[in-house]
C-alpha cells in the first residue's frame, strides 16, 4: 500500500515561491489501478514524482508498505526505484540503442549477468507483443511500439508499482485503448499497482477502479470511479465529467428559473423516457440544458441537467416525480451553477 | 606573376624541393600524425571526464558539485582556452621537462599540446552531453540508476554520435597546432614547411607541406563525419 500524508512541495521560482502541492492525503492500495486526474497546471507531475522520490517533498511522507521513502538514503531510493518503476508521455526510449538493450537497462543497473537480462528482456518483448523487434532501433518503431518496449523496460525488474506519468497521451484513440488494455492485463496478471496520471477523463474511466480528481495541488475529490463519475461533487470534477457543461452552461437568473440536475445509474434508468412521462403526468415540460450518457464497465450512467419552469411548487413536484424513479438521484441544482461560475473565476485569477 | 614563378618555382628550387620531399616527406607526415594522435588521445582522456563533470556537478546537473569547484574548473578551462598556443609551450617548458624528462622534441611538444587542447575537449565533450534529452535522463534516474550509471549507460551512449563529430573537431585542430611544434625543437610537417620551405625561400616545399596537411583534415573529417552519421541510429532506415 502507498500512503501519501499531508503531502506538500513547493518550488522557488523567479516570481516567488509556487506551492504545486498542497497537504495531499492518498491511500493507494495493492492491486488498484489508481487514477489521479487534473488540468495541466494541477500538480500531477510533481505528486507522481514525489512517489519515486524524482522529487523530494517539502512537507508530509510517503509511506509505502510501511517505509517512510523520505527517510531513506539515496542508495536505499535506488532500490526503491527498482520496485516502483515508471512509464512517460514521450517513452523515453534511448535511441541509440536497441529495443532488446532499451529492456535490458534495469536489469545492467542491478548487475544482472548479460545473459540473463538478454533472456529476460526477450520474455518481457514477448509479453507486451513484440517479439520480432528486439533488434529494431526505437526510430524505427511506432508510438504505440516505442511505449510497449517502455513498459517492458519497466517490467524488467519485477516491480510491485508502476507509475504511468501520461503515458497515453501522445497516443491516437486507438492505440491508447490498446496500450491501457495491456496495462489493465499486467494489473491483473502480475498484480503489479498501476498508478495513472492523466488529464484524460476516458483514460481513468477505461482502466481505474479509483480516482482523485488533483485541483491547484490539492485533491478536491476522491473515490470509487463509479461513484464519483455517477455522482461528481466538486466544480472540478464536474468540469472534467461534464465538460460540455461547465464550459457551455451560464445560469440564467430568470426569477423562476430552478435548475435540476438528475443522475440516473443502470440501463433500465437509462432507457426510460422519464422526462416525457413527466410532462404528461405532471404537465411540467422541462428544459433540458445538457445531457450525457456514458458506459463504465458495461453500466450505464446519465447525466441530465434541467431546468424546471414555474416556480418552487414545479420543481418540488418534480423533484418528487424523478426521485421516484429507480436508481435515480436528483440534486436542486442551482448551487452547482453558482459553485462552476465561481470556480471559473477562481481559476482566472 | 612570371618574375614570382622564375624566383620561387625554377628548375634548381624544384629539383631541391623533389630532394626535400622524396627524403623527409614520409617521416614528417609520420611524425605530424603521431605529435597529433598522441596528444588527441590525452586530451579525450582528460577531457571526457572533465566535460562530464562540467555537465553533472553543474547546479542545475545530476550530482551538483560545490559552487566555488565548478567556478575554479569553468575558470581554469577559460585560462587556458585564452592563452595563445606558442606562449603555453614556452611557460610550460619546465613542466614538459618534468613529465618527458626533456623540454625539446616531438615528444616533448606532445604536453603542450595536451595542456592547450584538454579544455577545448572539454568544452566540447560538454556540449555534446548538454544535448541528450532531459527526460531520457529523467528515465534513468526513476529506473533507480547512480549518477555514475546514468553517464555511463544513458548520457555517454545517446551522445556517441555527436561525441564523434566533436572528436574529429578536436583532432582537426590539433593538427593545426602541431605546425608551432618547430619552436621546441619538434618536427612535422608544419615544422618542415616554416623551416625547410619559407625560412630557405623554397615554396614548392611550403606547398607540397600545405597540400598533405590539407589532405589529412579532409581524411579526418571525412572519417569522422561518416562514422557520426553511420553510428546515429535515430535516422529512419
Amino acid at each position: 500500500m502507498i500512503e501519501l500524508l499531508n503531502l506538500s512541495k513547493s518550488f522557488v521560482t523567479a516570481d516567488g515561491p509556487v506551492d504545486a502541492l498542497k497537504h495531499v492525503s492518498l491511500s493507494i492500495h495493492d492491486g488498484d489501478i489508481y487514477g489521479i486526474i487534473g488540468m495541466s497546471g494541477a500538480g500531477k507531475s510533481t505528486l507522481v514524482r514525489c512517489i519515486n522520490m524524482l522529487e523530494r517533498p517539502s512537507d508530509g511522507s510517503v509511506i509505502w508498505d510501511g517505509t517512510d521513502l523520505g527517510k531513506l538514503s539515496k542508495k536505499e531510493i535506488q532500490q526503491v526505484r527498482h520496485q516502483i518503476t515508471m512509464i512517460f508521455q514521450s517513452f523515453n526510449l534511448l535511441m541509440q540503442r536497441t529495443c532488446l538493450e532499451n529492456i535490458m537497462l534495469p536489469l545492467k543497473l542491478i548487475h544482472m549477468p548479460r545473459a540473463k537480462a538478454k533472456a529476460r528482456a526477450m520474455e518481457l518483448l514477448e509479453t507486451v507483443g513484440l517479439p520480432d523487434k528486439a533488434n529494431a532501433y526505437p526510430a524505427q518503431l511506432s508510438g504505440g511500439q516505442q511505449q510497449r518496449v517502455a513498459i517492458a523496460r519497466a517490467l524488467a525488474t519485477d516491480p510491485k508499482v508502476l507509475l504511468c506519468d501520461e503515458a497515453t497521451s501522445a497516443l491516437d484513440p486507438k492505440t491508447t485503448h490498446a496500450i491501457l488494455s495491456l496495462i489493465r492485463e499486467i494489473n491483473r496478471k502480475m498484480g503489479i499497482t498501476v498508478i495513472v496520471i492523466t488529464h484524460q477523463m476516458s483514460v481513468v474511466q477505461e482502466i481505474c477502479n479509483r480516482v482523485a480528481i488533483l485541483e491547484n495541488g490539492a485533491v478536491v475529490e476522491e473515490g470509487e470511479v463509479s461513484q464519483v463519475f455517477s455522482n461528481p461533487r466538486a466544480a472540478a470534477t464536474k468540469a472534467l465529467v461534464y465538460p460540455d457543461v461547465a464550459e457551455g452552461m451560464e445560469p440564467d437568473e430568470g426569477v423562476n428559473a430552478q435548475t435540476v440536475r438528475v443522475v440516473f445509474q443502470g440501463n433500465d434508468a437509462a432507457k426510460k423516457p422519464m422526462i416525457a412521462s413527466m410532462a404528461i403526468d405532471c404537465h411540467i415540460a422541462a428544459t433540458i440544458l445538457s445531457a450525457t450518457t456514458r458506459t463504465l464497465n458495461g453500466k450505464a450512467y446519465g447525466n441530465m441537467l434541467l431546468r424546471i419552469p414555474g416556480g418552487p411548487d414545479e420543481l418540488a413536484r418534480a423533484v418528487k416525480y424523478l426521485s421516484a424513479e429507480p436508481n435515480v438521484v436528483v440534486q436542486v441544482d442551482a448551487e452547482y451553477t453558482q459553485d462552476a461560475v465561481n470556480a471559473r473565476e477562481g481559476q482566472d485569477e | 606573376m612570371n618574375n614570382y614563378i622564375a624566383t620561387y618555382y625554377n628548375a634548381e628550387k624544384l629539383a631541391k624541393a623533389w630532394a626535400v620531399i622524396r627524403a623527409d616527406f614520409l617521416r614528417e607526415t609520420g611524425v605530424t600524425l603521431y605529435i597529433t594522435l598522441m596528444a588527441t588521445l590525452f586530451a579525450i582522456l582528460i577531457g571526457l571526464p572533465l566535460g562530464v563533470l562540467l555537465v553533472t556537478g553543474d547546479q542545475k546537473g545530476i550530482r551538483p558539485l560545490p559552487k566555488p569547484l565548478m567556478a575554479f574548473l569553468n575558470g581554469l578551462i577559460n585560462l587556458l582556452r585564452s592563452a595563445p598556443f606558442i606562449i603555453l609551450i614556452v611557460v610550460l617548458m619546465p613542466i614538459t621537462r618534468a613529465i618527458v624528462g626533456r623540454a625539446v622534441g616531438n615528444t616533448a611538444v606532445i604536453v603542450p599540446l595536451i595542456i592547450a587542447a584538454f579544455p577545448f575537449v572539454a568544452r566540447l565533450v560538454e556540449g555534446s552531453l548538454r544535448e541528450v534529452n532531459p527526460n531520457i535522463i529523467e528515465m534513468s534516474l526513476s529506473s533507480g540508476a547512480s549518477t555514475w550509471q546514468t553517464v555511463y549507460h544513458v548520457m555517454l551512449p545517446e551522445s556517441v554520435p555527436s561525441l564523434i563529430t566533436s572528436f574529429t573537431t578536436a583532432v582537426t585542430t590539433i593538427l593545426g597546432y602541431t605546425a608551432m611544434s618547430g619552436a621546441v625543437g619538434g618536427g612535422g610537417l608544419g615544422n618542415l614547411a616554416i623551416t625547410q620551405g619559407q625560412q630557405r625561400y623554397n615554396q614548392a616545399v611550403l606547398l607540397a607541406a600545405l597540400i598533405v596537411l590539407v589532405i589529412l583534415v579532409q581524411v579526418f573529417q571525412t572519417v569522422g563525419t561518416r562514422l557520426a552519421k553511420r553510428m546515429d541510429k535515430r535516422i529512419k532506415e
